[in-house]
């Protein structure tokens, strides 16, 4: 007997038994629903957190600066020359933030008001989208310049062109020489509501003296970790072996944490997916036992028609296999609408693999063949004449 | 004499000294007894005996559904009394074609599902399997019913529909077990007087019955009790 004919036997008795046949779908189904749905959620979870913290930039370190005593900052001049001094280093951008109010005309926005130099642009990877950014002269005559953020500038501008018109920030007239490309916001907030400035008129502006924060762009990711000892040996030099005043925050190291949070919880959250998948395949099991029983005289009457063993065999283990991947198949579609409607519902990304989609529908045929063996079996080694007795 | 000789040489069916023991706690039970038997090409042999007489284990055995614990069987030129399960499954898929008591149709399947599932064993592809079918509906009469679930026909019907199914492997053999005994005794005559048919086209036909009006319309009759064989009315000729 062919297989192909086996498939259709098998497929005639589920839909003789419809409601029957549902049931013990149902087990299956339910579990590679939530396999799919569940790991759909979870991937999501790390890919946006993920792309959270990439969009801080790549290869980043933050320097801060916590202080001894008074002397809680570190000058704008000297965090620069960290650059020179630590081998590997690409951009160092000394940065300062407040909030403040910025006006145009009558419209105003309270925003943050970042003041750092040239290389801010290259570390948290912004794109000018009109005029300049704010470059090293500006800092050295104490320029009273801004570039804006996208949405600063749309929101004070509307769709003017605000590059050479002024704006008050403080109650002081800066000149807007640049606006910045859209980013999306992160972890941190909007990237898209800053207004950047010159690091010593900021100082200037807010009264204040030195920076707290230091963006490193390090210049590959092999060299992190040498960066990372380089610069803590040298602020360690200046804060004379005050470890606590500084800290260097590693961005990779916050990413491999949070990813391995999410990936611990898409696990656990596929591995009871799973146990609800083994149940399944128990009640498939169940009903492929009680299916042998009260089939025993259509198999008596098969066998003395020249059923072999294995003709019987296969006819039970396929119609277990069919069981389960239909189930199966039904599971990976509700599955995907239920992540979707999730998704769109508790507005939570979600992300589908094929692998986990796959892996989840060969899973669910494993089952069969692995519960369906022992049901099968025993259908194939009954007597005939045991069998055809039986009423 | 020598058409005698070569007769019996050539006999579809040839058990000799045949024994079925069953060991039943400390008892044995000779369910047969040195059973010799010759049943030659389109012979009608009823086989008739109480119940107990050991009559259904005959039959089993002659069907190749169990197998003896001593003696020999010879079927169809082949000794098959120590065959394996795999093997006499193949013969019974070729070699015999039954007709049960109870029909023993699959409900589930239609009339030409039903007779085609021995051709199904058999590995006939599907073209071919299907014209062999329609062809043993039609000769039991049956070519208007062929889709039709086994509850959708009278009894006389399901048993025409069991013995097309016998019929569409086209083997040697029909054993028939009580063919008529689930069947009012008007359409038990009609099957009975089908079977006669059958076997004055050809086909060779081993009876089992209780019943001695049935087992007068074979050719020959041959009784059972306690296991021991009895031949009586041979052939009329």
């Amino acid at each position: 007997m062919s297989v192909i004919q086996a498939f259709k036997m098998a497929i005639k008795s589920i839909l003789s038994n419809k409601l029957r046949s549902l049931l013990t779908m149902l087990g299956i189904i339910i579990g590679v629903t939530a396999v799919i749905s569940l790991v759909a959620l979870g991937q999501g979870a790390t890919k946006s957190v993920t792309e959270q913290v990439r969009s801080l930039g790549t290869n980043l370190l933050t320097v801060n600066i916590l202080g001894r005593g008074s002397a809680n900052t570190m000058d704008a001049g000297e965090a620069a020359e960290l650059g020179e001094e630590v081998e590997g280093i690409q951009y160092v951008a000394p940065a300062n933030t407040q909030n403040a109010t910025v006006k145009f005309g009558s419209s105003s926005e309270s925003v943050s008001i970042v003041g750092t130099n040239a290389d801010y642009a290259h570390v948290r990877e912004y794109e000018v989208a009109s005029g300049r950014f704010v470059a090293q002269i500006d800092l050295d005559v104490y320029q009273k310049v801004a570039v804006l953020g996208y949405t600063t500038a749309t929101d004070l501008f509307g769709f003017a062109d605000p590059v050479g018109e002024y704006v008050l920030i403080q109650g002081t007239r800066y000149k807007v020489v640049g606006v910045l490309a859209e980013k999306g916001s992160s972890m941190t907030g909007s990237n898209d509501e800053v207004v950047i400035i010159p690091e010593t008129s900021f100082e200037r502006l807010f009264k204040t003296k030195g920076v707290r924060t230091i963006y490193v762009q390090v210049e590959t990711t092999e060299q992190m970790d040498a960066v990372v000892a380089g610069l803590e040996k040298s602020l360690s030099n200046r804060f004379r072996g005050n470890t606590s005043s500084y800290r260097v925050f590693n961005q990779s190291d916050a990413l491999s944490a949070l990813t391995s949070v999410s990936d611990t919880l898409t696990l656990a959250l596929a591995g009871i997916a799973g146990i609800s998948l083994l149940v399944g395949g128990i009640g498939i099991m169940n009903i492929m036992l009680v299916s042998v029983t009260e089939r025993t005289r259509e198999i008596g009457i098969r066998k003395a028609i020249g059923a072999k063993k294995r003709d019987i065999l296969i006819q039970f283990l396929i119609e277990a296999i069919v069981l389960s991947g239909l189930g199966g198949l039904l599971g990976i579609g509700i599955g995907v609408g239920a992540a979707q409607g999730a998704s769109s519902a508790f507005n939570m990304d979600i992300a589908f693999s094929a692998n986990v989609i796959l892996i989840a529908f060969a899973f669910s045929v494993g089952i069969g063949v692995a519960f369906g063996m022992f049901p099968a079996n025993k259908a194939a080694k009954l007597k005939p004449i045991y069998a055809l007795r039986f009423e | 004499m020598a058409s005698k000789q070569r007769a019996s040489s050539e006999a579809l069916i040839r058990i000799r000294n045949l024994n079925k023991i069953y060991r039943m706690g400390g008892e044995t039970l000779n369910a047969l007894d040195n059973v010799s038997l010759t049943v030659n090409e389109g012979d009608f042999v009823a086989i008739v005996g109480p119940s107990g007489s050991g009559k259904s284990t005959l039959m089993n055995v002659i069907g190749c559904l169990d197998t003896p614990s001593s003696g020999e069987y010879w079927l169809d030129g082949e000794e098959i009394s120590r065959l394996r399960e795999n093997k006499l499954a193949e013969i019974r898929n070729r070699k015999i074609g039954f007709i049960f008591q109870g029909f023993n149709l699959l409900t589930k399947l239609t009339a030409i599902e039903n007779v085609e599932l021995p051709l199904v064993y058999r590995g006939v592809p599907a073209k071919q399997r299907r014209q062999q079918a329609v062809e043993a509906l039609g000769k039991v009469g049956l070519a208007d019913r062929v889709h039709h679930r086994p509850v959708e026909l009278s009894g006389g019907q399901q048993q025409r529909v069991a013995i097309a199914r016998a019929l569409a492997g086209n083997p040697p053999i029909l054993l028939a077990d009580e063919p008529t005994g689930a069947l009012d005794t008007k359409t038990g005559v009609e099957v009975m007087g089908f079977i006669r048919e059958l076997n004055s086209l050809g086909h060779t036909i081993v009876l089992i019955t209780h019943d001695p009006g049935i087992s007068r319309q074979a050719r020959r009759i041959v009784r059972i009790q306690d296991g021991r064989l009895n031949e009586e009315g041979a052939e009329p000729e």
